[in-house]
């Protein structure tokens, strides 16, 4: 029973599926029960995951009583276990919101949305635990289809912006899945312990480096790494509200957290840094000018969700830049940002889908006067802007505070300057939102000093879109005080090597 | 000889103000209710300050770590005479700035009052955080939250000219903790693998001549709520905030935070030991003299009496500044002295300037001619503020401007006497026509020449009690000055 608890987190909502699938087309209010208790289900089993590897070390498990190198093998080493926890509680608190969104937008729908969704959440959930390389690109397949039909649910052009992803997320593919392809004829294996057992043999293999950079390129294009991040702006902000909850956290994290299986589970940190020595300081660079592009380009947006895309887009190119400082400060700052980042654009996101919900759009000029019409969401708004910007105590400050120690470290001072110019756009960019809903629609009468409130116009969001709301913003400011701890479980579940 | 104890005291003093905040937003309703919860929160936080006298003066220091956060730095209070010297100056002020705050927000019938009281309650607890922070990510931390909490005063307004300087605000106030203390923080930290504020310093031996200068260019104009030009120009911007706010945290809370954290840098991350090796300190008190003397020009030239005030503020907060980076005990002594005998002055100025507009809706000085005999309690405190500031004996003042000319004596700077003495007398030149103009000019055509037309008692009570503060302070400095020899001597 215990030994099949990884099993459980994963079988849970792809069970769910097929039941709010069914289900739900005889009556809708079987969907929100499926959901909600499948995902705290997977949760709970993703808390009891965590303990067990924590106390006893990584855990192997074989899918049916078939052996590795010939069946396929899940892995839970504590980082798969702490992504494990993420995405269950992530995925769980977003449907909170998502439920009440996908009501309103996809009347009618409801169960062909959580169908899809549902099945997102497991691949993301298998993505966490495989330790086979092929089942791997097939998981990532099972997440960016599923990604594909949400996003293409919603009107308008979304179906297009879904169709560009089509083409980029199966270019990503393509890539990943030959670079599995050359691993496969070099090695005769798909398990990822068995290539790492038998790659040092081959260092030095030409081949071997193109297997290495297809896969990597698959991946940033995946996770939308500047300058292959075309897709993801429209993608997310075009999508569905409770697609993009579920999204804009999860997706670029997991596959910043895949780039570093492959990095360092297929390949290790020897092959990495020291066979590609001059590459490392060259994909610093490149995600340093990546945070400064997309933060610019953030600037330019005049809707939340589009500029909230961009932002994802900056972030990606902190863990990726930290992943590569190739330093225990820097790997340690993105596996940090991996957790604070999910969680802050969770809370973003959530706000946002709680003010759509009230006014319609996101237009930056129908936000004004915000705080006095949601004075709750836009406070939950603001605890998610600052952890962003990176203001102590919130979370956001912590795991930049470590990965510009990586790049002092590492003397990757332009990768420090990108963070500090990020922060500093960040800063305008929500400030400058702040600004506009802290003024009222129109500017208060002004007689001599005498000033009179506007008549009350409270219309905050329903309470089912308020409460993950606010948990999340709660958890903004707990996460980052408890740092220490989190940090503790991090070294545990470093890469071996750092 | 110290020691050390834990305590939950440092806590539960920023505790107070914080949590008392909620009350307040719950009480919007109910403004008695709401402003008792606001002068409550103030006795309590007094006291709590005031309870931990004994035990510093006693030679104890009291600590309180909240939570470990980063390797080798915790989020940690602690209580020193220094800190408790600020705290007790900044919670004394504060009970006061809200007894002033009732007389002005009624009488001015202002809007979103809740807001404003909320929001000025988190800023004392930040800046009481500040005062106890035990090291430097703590003290950024408190440092950030009171930026944050200060931005809805400075907006109070809401209109295009308070969105302005609210934008001026946060660009010098977040931009410069964000874009130069955090990377000083980071290399101090890489360096020193600490950031705890020590006698000492924690950079001894572990950085060479450029980098102790680069981090000490970084914090000095990182603290930019210290006013240092260039940094200075959000102060006089953001005098568009109501007048309590003004006289409180950018007379007292805010600018003196910029302040105290730039002095704790010198004392306890470099040491004064440290400066004085690589003869730093000699090139800080130049570059502060600059703004001692073009921001008293400046303040010659303003009509508008807050704005005056401001460049006043930003001259004073240099001399502070100053007074450390002589790095002798006497240049010590004075620039933390400062710290409370400029506030009591300050803040005296700023109640009457907004005592003048309660209750007579007058902003510039020159519309302010005879206006002193129909305000004589007014513009009496005004005299007595104005003297402290200038540094006139029988007033505060006096004694801290006495021990920076010492202490620029004592280090031979007579360059630095002449700056002191001139700056004294562009202050005189600056604050003395007010009130001649105030007692002697003729009243303008159409205004009532005799008659008393004096603000609400709740604006008088405080200008009368902190403007006689200034004036006790000369004659019992006692307790602060064991307080700032405690510091320096440790």
């Amino acid at each position: 029973m215990m030994q099949n608890l990884p099993l459980f987190v994963l079988v849970a909502p792809l069970l769910a599926a097929l039941f709010v699938n069914v289900l739900g087309r005889l009556g809708r209010g079987w969907v929100a029960p499926l959901v909600l208790g499948s995902l705290a289900f997977s949760t709970l089993a993703a808390v009891g995951v965590l303990m067990r590897v924590l106390s006893e070390g990584t855990i192997r498990y074989t899918v049916g009583g078939w052996r590795p190198p010939y069946g396929i093998e899940l892995v839970v080493d504590p980082l798969s276990a702490l992504m494990l926890l993420l995405i269950s509680a992530v995925a769980l608190t977003a449907s909170f919101s998502a439920l009440p969104t996908v009501e309103r937008e996809l009347a009618g729908r409801e169960h062909l949305f959580f169908t899809l969704y549902l099945i997102l959440i497991a691949g993301l959930i298998g993505l966490a635990i495989t330790g086979d390389a092929f089942n791997l690109y097939v998981l990532l397949e099972i997440t960016s289809i599923t990604s594909y039909g949400l996003i293409g649910m919603a009107s308008g052009r979304a179906p297009l912006s879904s169709f560009t992803y089509i083409i980029m997320g199966s270019i990503g593919a393509c890539f990943y899945l030959l670079g599995t392809g050359y691993l496969y004829l070099l090695t005769g294996t798909l398990n990822m312990s068995d290539i790492q057992a038998i790659l040092p043999g081959l260092h030095g293999s030409f081949a071997l480096a193109t297997a290495f950079a297809f896969m990597l390129v698959g991946m940033w294009i995946k996770m939308a790494f500047f300058p292959l991040h075309g897709w993801l702006p429209n993608a997310y902000s075009l999508a569905p509200t409770g697609a993009a909850l579920l999204m804009a956290p999860l997706m670029t994290k997991i596959t910043i957290f895949l780039m570093i299986r492959v990095m360092f589970s297929i390949f290790t940190p020897e092959y990495v840094f020291l066979q590609h020595v001059g590459f490392q300081s060259g994909i610093v660079w490149a995600a340093a000018i990546g945070i400064v592009c997309a933060s610019a380009l953030a600037l330019a947006q005049r809707e939340l969700k589009r500029m909230l895309a961009y932002i994802i887009v900056a972030e990606v190119g902190y863990m990726v830049g930290g992943v590569w400082l190739a330093n225990t400060q820097g790997m340690t700052g993105a596996i940090l940002h991996i957790v604070n980042d999910a969680l802050m654009t969770l809370c973003l996101f959530l706000a946002a889908a709680a003010i759509v919900y009230r006014t319609g759009n996101l237009q930056f000029e129908s936000l004004r006067g915000l705080y006095r019409k949601m004075p709750v969401t836009m406070a939950a708004f603001t605890v998610g802007a600052f952890s962003m910007i990176g203001i102590p105590p919130t979370c956001g400050f912590f795991s930049k505070w470590y990965l510009i120690m990586g790049g002092i470290e590492a003397g990757q001072w332009g990768y420090v300057v990108a963070l500090l110019f990020s922060s500093l756009v960040n800063a305008v960019l929500f400030f400058r939102l702040i600004e506009i809903a802290y003024f009222p629609a129109e500017a208060p009468a002004h007689g001599d000093g005498h000033h009179h409130e506007p008549p009350g116009q409270r219309q905050e969001a329903p309470w089912r879109l308020l409460h993950p709301l606010v948990l999340t913003a709660i958890a903004l400011v707990v996460v980052g005080l408890s740092t220490g701890p989190l940090v503790d479980i991090i070294h545990l579940a470093l890469p071996a090597g750092f | 000889m110290l020691s050390t104890t834990a305590s939950f005291w440092p806590l539960a003093a920023i505790l107070i103000p914080l949590l008392g905040a909620v009350p307040i937003l719950l009480s919007d309703r109910r403004p008695n209710l709401r402003e008792s919860w606001t002068l409550l929160a103030g006795l309590g936080l007094f006291a709590a300050v005031a309870s931990m006298l004994p035990r510093i003066l006693g030679g104890e220091e009291l600590v309180f770590t909240i939570v470990e956060v980063l390797p080798a730095v915790p989020l940690q209070l602690r209580v020193d005479a220094f800190g408790l010297f600020f705290a007790l100056v900044a919670s004394f002020l504060w009970f006061f700035t809200s007894v002033y705050s009732i007389g002005y927000m009624r009488a001015l019938q202002e809007h979103g009052q809740t807001r404003y009281y909320a929001s000025f309650a988190v800023a004392i607890a930040a800046t009481i955080g500040v005062a106890f922070s035990a090291n430097l990510l703590t003290l950024y931390l408190f440092y950030e939250l009171l930026s944050l909490s200060t931005y809805p005063l400075v907006t109070h307004e809401q209109n295009a000219q308070a969105r302005a300087s609210g934008r001026k605000y946060l660009t010098y106030i977040l931009g410069t903790s964000i874009g130069l203390v955090l990377p000083a923080m980071l290399i101090t930290y890489a360096l020193a693998g600490t950031l705890d504020f020590a006698a000492g310093g924690i950079l001894a031996g572990k950085a060479s001549l450029p980098v102790v200068a680069l981090l000490l260019g970084l914090y000095v104009l990182g603290f930019a709520k210290a006013g240092i030009m260039p940094m200075h120009a959000w102060l006089p911007a953001a005098m568009v905030a109501p007048t309590p706010v003004s006289s409180f945290l950018h007379g007292v809370a805010v600018v003196k935070v910029g302040v105290f954290s730039i002095l704790r840098v010198i004392f306890d991350i470099f040491s004064p030991d440290l400066l004085r090796s690589f003869d730093l300190g000699t090139a800080l008190t130049w570059f502060v003299a600059i703004t001692i003397m073009a921001a008293s020009l400046v303040a010659l030239t303003q009509d508008n009496l807050k704005r005056r005030l401001a460049y006043s503020t930003v001259a004073q907060l240099s001399y502070m500044v100053l007074g450390a980076a002589m790095l002798s005990t006497a240049g010590m002594t004075g620039g933390m002295l400062h710290i409370a005998m400029h506030a009591f002055g300050k803040i005296t100025l700023f109640f009457c300037a907004g005592a003048i507009y309660v209750a007579s809706h007058k902003k510039y000085i020159s519309e302010m001619d005879g206006l002193g005999r129909r305000m004589p309690i007014t513009y009496l405190a005004f005299f007595l503020g104005a003297l402290s500031i200038i540094g006139m004996p029988p007033l505060g003042g006096f004694i801290s401007k006495w021990q920076l000319l010492i202490g620029a004596l004592q280090s031979d700077q007579s360059g630095l006497v002449v700056v002191l003495l001139v700056s004294s007398m562009l202050n005189a030149a600056y604050f003395l026509p007010i009130i001649y103009r105030g007692f002697f000019a003729p009243t303008p055509e159409g205004e009532a020449a005799t008659g008393l037309q004096e603000a609400p008692v709740f604006c008088l009570l405080p200008l009368a009690v902190t403007s006689l503060g200034s004036l006790a302070l000369f004659f019992y400095p006692d307790l602060l000055l064991r307080l700032v020899q405690l510091a320096i001597s440790r």
